[in-house]
């Protein structure tokens, strides 16, 4: 194994996403321009054009077209990818449940923004979490570093369980803003990364398969039932990948949920995406005046890691779940799920769900606070006041 | 004993025990289609079996592949009935990135392809992917259970085009979507008919071994559809062909004033000038081919909706630069 030095390079999440893609060896790129994903496809193209990276792409005329070639390439035997956002992820949602039905490992960027009306381009995660039932796996990245990272790791986990990653971050929070990103010598990548083996291809002439046949009702449940075992198996493939990423490259991505000070914590902040990087400096100042206060940071929503959030919950008072999302006559999306997970468990800590930062609104260090603050109350007190809280609501 | 040659290969790639309907024109088509590809593909590459197939969403997907058989002898891909294109287009993208020889054949039926399908068909051929796509065009949609397309004809029955007190059935042109093809300026488009196997097959060939996308939108019999006797499948196209309903043409590189039109026959009297065909006075009456189809019935009733359609069959020809003559049935 070669000796690991970084190229730090400044570079906006959207860049970082399409570095690793380059790094990754992708071979077949399909993608369609939607704000604030387009920078990536654009940088892919000049690195294209430069002969910086041997990639065929296919600029077509639609996401849904986007995610049915990128399908295609991948059936094909091609190490695949595409990106998008919003109504462009809306549009392709047929076939996103394609993508993972066929058991392809396509690596998709999905640019977190809010879906219309009323029109916006700025952050919110409805977008993708209207997508937990596809089949596909998420990563939420918190930093542009992450978005590289995620990428590469993505690859590494999909080829390995044939289901299809989400890398997922915020639009221009990480999208357009810049940040040092330390990237992987190419021949380190390819140590980590190697070609990908496909179980079939379409030019099997010899031995030719069928890619997406009608099954009866005899068969149907059983592809389902495979589908929901490769997620199950995909936890433990994510541990490993996510270790063995620590080792050679010195960040650690273990855990599907990041654990910050949370140890001796009272009550803990969960919560996904690039929101989380204030929860911790906001932790970090809580701490100073004395609160006991961590935050754990679900970087894998699906599979979703119920067994880390049970050793987390048991061992905590209360949690604040934050949420830039909403299901429409429930309540934010990550704190069902995580009331959901818990229910058959032990652990019964007070939780609240606070929906932030929709539609972009900024979600500030002094909105931690708040936070805190109140539920240090309620923990003190025993008892909710409202389960769910529209945090920002101008009244 | 001299042994003779068979007019086209006998290699199989969509072999028997299929699923569809005895008499299905469609099936014909695909048959023959595959076997010409293959032909073109030895032709040009040493290697018959060069090819793969992505297909939409249709009667001719639904029918050749129930897990775990397959009817397909070629390595395929269905991925949904709106993007047979855009899947294409990935295909082929991968067999270059990996340097593979051959030709890819996306399939649609004329809903997956006039309709639901004709974004992603546009983004294929405008973008110049080497893909053949075939429209099988068997004029409703059929899987479902024979609705209205925009490639149903004038005066045709379909459950969602029903003739009644104020309807005289589909009551909208046929919309061609090989004109609409060519429009891209692609390397090749034609129009052909299981009603002509040969030229069918030749058509293939061409457009298998040429550089870039081509489009072949070919006609075919449904007689579960089209109320029409089983046996009489490639009669009743062939009645299309030389009654002036169904044109055969190609049209090269979007070249518009020099579309090749091929003689229909059955009697029709074709008049050339410089090598081009400008005049057909077709001999035998719509009514010939209407009248084998239950789809067509109630028209017979309605004479005046049939001397519509003959209308309509002049402009179309019109638009291939072709004056044409119909007659009507003799008295």
């Amino acid at each position: 194994m070669a000796e690991y030095k970084p190229i730090r390079k400044v570079v906006s999440g959207n860049y970082a996403a399409a570095y690793a893609v380059k790094h990754a060896r992708v071979q077949v790129v399909a993608a369609y321009p939607i704000t604030p994903q387009t920078s990536i496809i654009e940088k892919i193209a000049e690195f294209i054009a430069n002969g910086e990276a041997d990639i065929q792409y296919v600029p077509v005329e639609s996401e849904h077209s986007a995610m049915a070639a990128t399908i295609g390439a991948s059936a094909t035997g091609a190490r695949a990818f595409t990106a998008t956002a919003s109504q462009g992820l809306a549009l392709m949602h047929e076939m996103l449940h394609w993508a993972s039905g066929a058991r392809l490992p396509i690596v998709m960027v999905e640019v977190n923004r809010a879906l219309a009306p009323p029109w916006s381009v700025w952050d919110d995660q409805t977008d993708s979490l209207a997508q937990r039932d596809t089949g596909w796996m998420q990563f939420y990245a918190e930093n542009n570093q992450e978005v590289y990272d995620g990428v590469l790791m993505a690859f590494k986990i999909a080829e390995q369980v044939n289901v299809p990653i989400m890398v997922i971050e915020s639009a221009f929070i990480l999208s357009h803003t810049y940040d040092v990103v330390e990237m992987i010598p190419q021949e380190l990548v390819d140590e980590f990364l190697p070609p990908r083996k496909p179980l079939y291809t379409l030019t099997d002439f010899d031995n030719p398969k069928a890619i997406g046949a009608l099954a009866t009702p005899d068969d149907y449940y059983e592809f389902r039932y495979k589908l929901a075992k490769a997620h199950e198996e995909a936890k433990k493939i994510i541990k490993d990948v996510g270790k063995e990423f620590g080792e050679r490259f010195g960040r650690d991505y273990s855990d599907m949920i990041e654990k910050y000070r949370t140890d001796d914590a009272d009550f803990i902040f969960l919560g996904m995406g690039s929101l989380m990087g204030t929860v911790k400096e906001a932790v970090d100042r809580l701490r100073d005046e004395g609160y006991k206060v961590g935050a754990a940071k679900v970087r894998w929503f699906r599979p979703f890691p119920k067994e880390e959030l049970y050793e987390l919950a048991k061992k905590v008072d209360g949690i604040a779940v934050v949420d830039r999302n909403f299901s429409f006559g429930q309540e934010g999306i990550l704190f069902t799920e995580a009331k959901g997970a818990l229910y058959n468990t032990s652990a019964r800590p007070l939780m609240k769900n606070y929906i932030v930062g929709l539609g972009g609104r900024d979600f500030t260090l002094n909105d931690v606070r708040k936070i805190a603050e109140d539920m240090k109350g309620l923990i003190e007190r025993g008892e909710l006041d409202e389960e769910v809280e529209w945090y920002h609501l101008k009244r | 004993m001299a042994v003779r040659k068979p007019p086209i290969t006998t290699r199989e790639y969509w072999a028997p025990g299929h699923a569809a309907c005895a008499g299905c024109g469609c099936a014909t088509a695909l048959k023959l289609a595959t076997k010409a590809f293959s032909e073109a593909m030895e032709e040009k590459f040493g290697d018959p079996n060069a090819f793969a197939i992505a297909q939409a969403t249709g009667c001719m997907e639904v029918v050749s592949a129930v897990f775990p058989y397959t009817a397909w002898k070629a390595p395929w891909v269905h991925v949904a009935f709106e993007n047979a294109a855009a899947v294409a287009s990935g295909v082929e993208a991968a067999w270059k990135k990996k340097g593979q020889k051959g030709k890819i054949l996306a399939i649609g039926g004329d809903g997956g392809t006039a309709d639901i399908g004709l974004q992603a068909l546009s983004g294929m051929l405008e973008r110049r992917h080497n893909v053949v796509y075939l429209m099988y065009d068997n004029e409703a949609y059929m899987n479902t259970g024979i609705q209205r397309s925009s490639s149903t004809p004038y005066g045709a029955w379909t459950t969602t085009s029903p003739p009644g007190k104020y309807s005289i059935g589909e009551d909208k042109p046929k919309k061609w979507v090989a004109l609409i093809a060519a429009a891209h300026q692609i390397p090749y488009v034609a129009t052909a008919s299981i009603g002509n196997p040969f030229d069918f097959v030749k058509k293939m060939k061409k457009a298998a071994k040429l550089e870039g996308p081509a489009f072949v939108q070919v006609h075919c019999t449904c007689p579960t559809g089209w109320k029409s006797p089983l046996e009489k499948g490639v009669e009743i196209a062939r009645l299309a062909i030389e009654t002036g309903v169904w044109p055969l043409f190609e049209i090269e590189n979007g070249d518009f004033f020099n579309i090749k039109i091929q003689s229909p026959g059955g009697g029709a009297k074709v008049k050339r000038e410089g090598g081009k065909v400008v005049a057909i006075e077709f001999k035998k009456p719509i009514e010939e081919y209407l009248k084998l189809q239950g789809r067509f019935k109630h028209l017979f009733k309605r004479p005046e909706a049939i001397d519509e359609m003959r209308e309509q069959i002049k402009a179309m020809w019109k638009l291939l630069g072709v004056d044409v003559t119909l007659p009507k049935p003799e008295e």
